[in-house]
């Protein structure tokens, strides 16, 4: 076992050397215009490009361009320049209500999307999965900047049950930090909770056919106890590597709209305003420091599979 | 064999409604089964001998199955059972070992807690207790170095032995019957021969009474008391080991005796085999069902059959052909043993 964790984090550093490389590829070589006059934004002046020109590099081959980025990457040094700010200072002020968000809606979305997808398998074919399908079509269909605004106004504005966006940090006030997160939580889940609840009634399905579940009725276990332990267990395998995969995205962009909508200061709402500002720093910084989240995430997910799967722990021999 | 019987079915019939009308999987079947008995049911896929072992503890119950009969275990009417009475009967007084042991062990739990899982679900014991007992099984079974097996996962295990484990999660509870279905296709044919010896063993050891399910008369030859020959979903013959393969009334047998090979003959040019396919349950002929691939085929055919004894030295030997003994005794030579000959064109 801990041979296979080592593996996956080295792995996952090369995963990153990949990607950080794609970015220095696709910010400062590939556009056919001088990297330092996008870099400094709109209006700058020629000394501050000249200033960039030689802050960066520009002028030297490109492993040691890439180098030079890597190392205000690291060191904190990566800056926007109008006005200038440290990105580190922005991404960091910017984490605990991106996390607070996403990792709200993460669990929102598995307990709802794993409860009814198990009430809709083991009464596939009723009523209530009838119910329960329609309502996870009803959300995966609306989307995010239709399903805001509307929270918004009856539970806000007419109802005023929940305050009108923002962030209040938990160390401030808890019970403030969850009136504001609640509609932002659910609008971020209510997709993924219908497609989690799909995916788990089929797996489910599946697996209800399995010897080794017949096998497990045979033993005379409560149907309950077979649901449990053998169906629902094994039907969250893939579960797993679905929500690495879309935890991880969230962390890392999902959440844009969602902190844009509801005015919640973290990092999504700084790459929004970033992109259009056009300022090319923070979007450098925002796309590495998403990449890490993916790439963590998916990590995690690959231990946690193990633990959940014995057969992966062994690499590909086992069947 | 002359105790009185554990097990007594009675025209146990199994249809499932599909859409394309009831599909009648088992029809008018009974027999009994004594302590210490192996009764061997035969047939080929589809035949309806799972469907009937199955629906002895419940397997086959769901919205679109009809079971009518009876299926008396030592008087308790089974097929009338509430789920909870069923739960209790399942592996207490009726163990099943399933046919592929690769995929009969659920592959995300250790063996040996699989089978503490089936002994906690009905004995109030501890879980060391439980392990004791587990390890006791698996040396009982043959499973080498069992104190350490049992921590295992399936993965871990080969075929014979996982279906060794089977064997001892199926007897776990000492239940009174032992259903094993199709126990040995999934195994080569080593280690085929090592399970039968197993299952004969504790047939013995126990006097379990066991219902083997399988379509290899090989298997049936090496451990049955008694045999049941299915198609289509009805019983065509019914006979002691010996009735049945020195003896064998219907055509059907004779063709399953025709295609095993053997050993002590010369090898045959091709592979007999049983010309056409099973009918489709849904479209069953008139009266005999084994009619349209049988080369006997005559006038009285499609009136059907009742499953009577026609040998008057043998009332136990009872089958469903309207042919004379004697004629059936003619007919089956097929180069000089028995088998169903090829039809005429």
């Amino acid at each position: 076992m801990l041979r296979f964790i080592a593996r996956r984090l080295v792995g996952m550093v090369l995963v990153l050397f990949v990607v950080s490389v794609i970015v220095f590829l696709v910010f400062n070589v590939i556009p056919n215009s001088p990297p330092a006059q996008r870099l400094a934004g709109k209006n700058a002046t020629p000394a501050l490009v000249k200033g960039i020109e030689k802050e960066w590099g520009f002028d030297k081959s490109l492993p040691e361009q890439y180098v030079t980025m890597m190392k205000k990457v690291f060191t904190g040094e990566l800056i926007q320049y109008s006005p200038r700010v440290p990105v580190d200072d922005r991404i960091k002020e910017g984490i605990p209500a991106t996390l607070s968000l996403s990792i709200g809606a993460g669990i929102i979305w598995l307990a709802f999307g794993l409860l009814l997808g198990y009430l809709a398998a083991t009464h596939a074919g009723g009523w209530l999965d009838r119910g329960l399908t329609g309502l996870a079509v009803a959300g995966i269909s609306i989307p995010v900047f239709l399903l805001a605004p509307v929270l918004i106004y009856f539970l806000t504005y007419k109802l005023e049950i929940f305050p009108n966006g923002g962030y209040v940090p938990w160390t401030e006030d808890p019970w403030e930090w969850l009136k504001h997160l609640i509609l932002p939580w659910f609008t971020l889940a209510v997709l993924s909770i219908g497609f989690y609840s799909r995916v788990l009634r089929s797996n489910m399905l599946d697996v209800m056919n399995e010897d080794y579940v017949r096998t497990a009725h045979a033993k005379g276990l409560s149907e309950r106890r077979v649901m449990m332990r053998h169906v629902l267990r094994n039907s969250l395998i893939p579960i797993t590597t679905l929500f690495g995969l879309d935890f991880g995205a969230t962390i890392a962009g999902t959440a844009i709209i969602t902190e844009v909508l509801y005015n919640i200061e973290g990092i999504g709402l700084y790459a929004a305003e970033s992109i259009g500002k056009l300022e090319l720093p923070p979007i450098m910084g925002i796309t590495l420091y998403g990449a890490f989240f993916v790439v963590l995430v998916n990590a995690l997910v690959d231990i946690a599979y193990a633990y959940l799967d014995p057969r992966v722990r062994l690499g590909s021999t086992a069947r | 064999m002359s105790a009185a019987p554990i097990l007594s079915v009675r025209d146990l019939r199994v249809g499932f409604a599909t859409e394309g009308g009831l599909l009648q999987a088992v029809d008018r079947v009974s027999f009994d089964l004594s302590p210490g008995e192996v009764l061997a049911i035969v047939g080929e896929s589809g035949s309806g001998k799972s469907v009937t072992a199955q629906t002895m503890i419940g397997l086959t119950r769901s919205k679109n199955a009809r079971i009518e009969g009876s299926a008396k275990l030592d008087g308790e009417e089974l097929l009338e059972a509430d789920d909870a009475m069923m739960r209790r009967l399942r592996g207490e007084r009726i163990g099943m070992v399933f046919q592929d042991p690769m995929t009969s062990f659920n592959p995300v739990y250790r063996i040996g807690n699989q089978i503490i899982e089936a002994i906690r679900a009905h004995e109030d014991v501890d879980k060391k207790q439980a392990r004791q007992r587990v390890v006791e099984l698996f040396d009982s079974v043959g499973i080498p170095n069992a104190a350490n097996r049992v921590d295992n996962y399936p993965h871990e295990f080969s075929g014979g032995m996982r279906q060794r484990a089977m064997i001892a999660m199926a007897l776990a509870l000492a239940p009174e019957v032992l259903i094993a279905d199709e126990p040995t296709t999934a195994l080569d044919v080593t280690i085929q021969a090592q399970i039968l010896r197993l299952l004969e063993q504790l047939n013995r050891e126990r006097g379990l009474a066991t219902i083997l399910i399988t379509h290899d008369l090989g298997v049936v030859a090496e451990v049955a008391d008694r045999v049941l020959v299915m198609y289509a979903g009805k019983v065509v013959e019914e006979g002691t080991l010996d009735e049945i393969f020195y003896d064998p009334q219907h055509p059907y047998t004779w063709g399953l005796m025709g295609s095993l090979t053997r050993i002590d003959r010369p090898r045959p040019h091709r592979l007999p085999q049983i010309a056409g396919s099973p009918p489709s349950l849904l479209d069953l002929p008139k009266g005999c069902p084994f009619r349209p691939r049988c080369p006997h085929e005559f006038s009285k055919c499609p009136e059907y059959p009742g499953l009577e004894a026609r040998l008057p030295e043998a009332p136990s030997h009872r089958d469903r052909c309207w042919l004379t003994p004697e004629q059936k005794r003619e007919k089956r030579q097929v180069e000089g043993q028995i088998g169903l000959e090829a039809p005429a064109s």
